[in-house]
């Protein structure tokens, strides 16, 4: 499932981006690294708005290779960029149909009007001055925008990095709704482990302009030799159905293969697919069942491997049922005390869910 | 005023629409070229552009005598188009007015590109505009305070200007003859009268003209944000 193909170069100052990976036709894939990584860089270059060298393919078409070089405006792209980046002169209606407008009837997927309801801007689409908007508005505008000219492939730049925290809170809910809903590719680069694990499908990562690491988002999180896994909130992400509510308690039952999860109730149908992030941090293992114990979730596993992290730590990869991985950080002295060793059968105890969408 | 003045004042206003128009032309590529490359002559062509903000007007008018009369490089072209020879003729005027107002029409747009940023235009490509599409659609619109202003500008400067006139166009009533010319014979001939009516109605003009100007320079640093 290489829809998207890349491999491109760029030297910039001292900076060299070198990066290569494919991406699959659905869903989000996450160009995640810390800043100075090159990942907006490579999301510029893919866009044709930097050129680098190397190649890029995208559904069959070459986009770049040693011949050939897209101008931007010929690319079926939308592209987000970090601040929202209104025409000043446009008002926000012209600004949702800027792209709209410059593309042939046949190729119109969706309307301005089903963006609008969908973006809930009916009630700014009349403002004439579209820097009026607030900052999480004006970013939804640009959203729309993007959208209207009916994207085989959007790219996102942070779109949240500019946003403050409230900002972000009321963009994600949408970012999701795109993510469920559409079914246009997403390249979406953050350096936010949070939104990354809320929103990704598939993770490229990226260091000092390498592609370090790249595949299933799931996968990729739990991959202990990677950095991410030793980030303070490092964790691990469990898509769950929901499969029964506990009106006593107030509480929801999640299934996924290898298990269960209860979580505080969540207003869904039976059925409905919640994405879960369970933090290493919040993992503890235990070699017999725990009795007497206030925590709900606890989850057969095991062992798959053991790493020494810093001088006190280790990070524990889990298995819980056939696909699903779980970290755990203990200490090093409750790995020598209970005798933990790879291929061990344990029981996981999460202190805690956080559930995404 | 005598009918003589008149006809300064409508030469002037003449000369000065014709200019802007020109240099409108001229200055909006020229100012967008700067705005935009990094080739390494883009110093040298902004220093040339700016030269006519300190020649004095006469050593710019000399020369263009010199370029453009029967011998120089640029009548021998003119003479050969048939046009003939370009010192003392209206067109000589507007030609070398509109090299002296060149920075004052560039400057302001260039500044206008320039504080637009690369990333409006990024946002266009991104939506599908052609190059062209992106400058007419977006940075023409963005950059109108600086249009404004280099119109504005111009218009004035080439009203005002005195020593190239002069040294190109000499003082031929309804051909070079300009109001700044007029007042200077006035003077000469002692007419303090007519030249105070004129000088009187310049200082007006330049006033409203700065007037006008600060007020576009206002809404332009609220529109900036």
């Amino acid at each position: 499932m290489t829809w998207l193909r890349v491999h491109l170069k760029m030297q910039q100052g001292s900076f060299e981006l070198d990066a290569q990976f494919s991406a699959p036709p659905v869903g989000v894939t996450a160009l995640f690294g810390p800043s100075g990584s090159g990942k907006s860089t490579l999301l510029r270059c893919i866009a044709g708005l930097e050129q680098g060298h190397g190649w890029l393919r995208v559904n069959g078409v070459p986009w770049q290779d040693e011949t050939t070089f897209m101008p931007v405006h010929k690319r079926p792209l939308g592209y987000v960029f970090q601040e929202a980046s209104l025409f000043p002169h446009l008002s926000v209606r012209a600004n949702l149909e800027y792209g709209y407008k410059r593309i042939a009837a046949a190729q119109r997927k969706v309307q301005p009007e089903q963006v609008i309801d969908w973006l809930g801007l009916s009630h700014l689409v009349d403002r004439h001055d579209a820097t009026s908007l607030s900052g999480g508005e004006r970013q939804r505008v640009a959203i729309g925008r993007a959208l209207l000219v009916s994207p085989e492939l959007l790219l996102m730049d942070e779109p949240l990095s500019a946003l403050d925290t409230q900002s972000k809170q009321e963009i994600l809910p949408y970012l999701e709704r795109l993510h469920r809903e559409l079914q246009i590719p997403m390249l979406y680069v953050s350096h936010d482990m949070g939104e990354v694990a809320r929103l990704a499908d598939h993770l490229v990562l990226l260091k000092n302009g390498k592609v370090i690491a790249s595949g299933d988002v799931r996968e990729t999180l739990s991959r202990l030799d990677l950095p991410t896994a030793h980030f303070d909130d490092a964790g691990a992400v469990i898509e769950a159905k929901v499969a029964q509510q506990d009106e006593k308690y107030h509480l929801t039952r999640l299934d996924f293969a290898g298990g269960e999860l209860w979580v505080s109730r969540v207003e869904q149908p039976f059925g409905t697919t919640m994405r879960a992030r369970v933090l290493a941090r919040d993992v503890s293992i235990a070699t017999q069942v725990p009795h007497g114990s206030s925590i709900n979730n606890i989850l057969n596993a095991r062992i798959e491997e053991i790493r020494d992290e810093g001088v006190d730590k280790v990070l524990v990869r889990l298995r819980v049922g056939e696909a699903q991985q779980l970290l755990a950080r203990i200490t090093r002295r409750s790995r020598d005390h209970l005798g933990l060793v790879d291929g061990m059968y344990v029981c996981a105890q999460v202190k805690s869910v956080a559930l995404m969408s | 005023m005598t009918p003589e003045d008149l006809q300064a004042v409508t030469l002037t206003l003449k000369l000065a629409s014709i200019t802007t128009l020109v240099l409108l032309c001229i200055a909006t590529p020229l100012a967008w070229w700067l705005a935009h490359s990094r080739s390494w002559y883009k110093g040298l062509v902004a220093a040339m552009v700016a030269l006519p903000l300190v020649l004095p007007p006469t050593v710019l008018g000399f020369y263009l005598l010199l370029l453009m009369g029967p011998q120089g490089m640029v009548g021998e072209i003119t003479r050969a188009l048939g046009i003939g020879a370009l010192p003392f003729t209206f067109s000589g005027l507007v030609v070398g007015s509109v090299l002296f107002s060149l920075p004052f029409a560039v400057q302001p747009i260039q500044n206008a590109f320039e504080a637009m940023g690369k990333r409006p235009l990024e946002v266009a490509a991104t939506l599908r505009a052609t190059p062209w599409d992106r400058f007419i659609s977006v940075a023409l619109p963005l950059a109108r305070p600086g249009f404004l202003t280099a119109t504005i500008l111009a218009f004035a400067h080439t009203v005002g200007e005195f020593g190239v006139v002069l040294m190109l166009g000499g003082s031929i009533p309804g051909e070079t003859q300009v109001l700044s010319v007029a007042i200077y014979s006035h003077v000469e001939a002692m007419e303090y009268g007519e030249a105070h009516w004129l000088a009187g109605g310049m200082v007006l003009f330049s006033f409203l003209v700065l007037l006008g100007l600060y007020r576009v320079g206002g809404n332009w640093a609220k529109g900036a944000r």
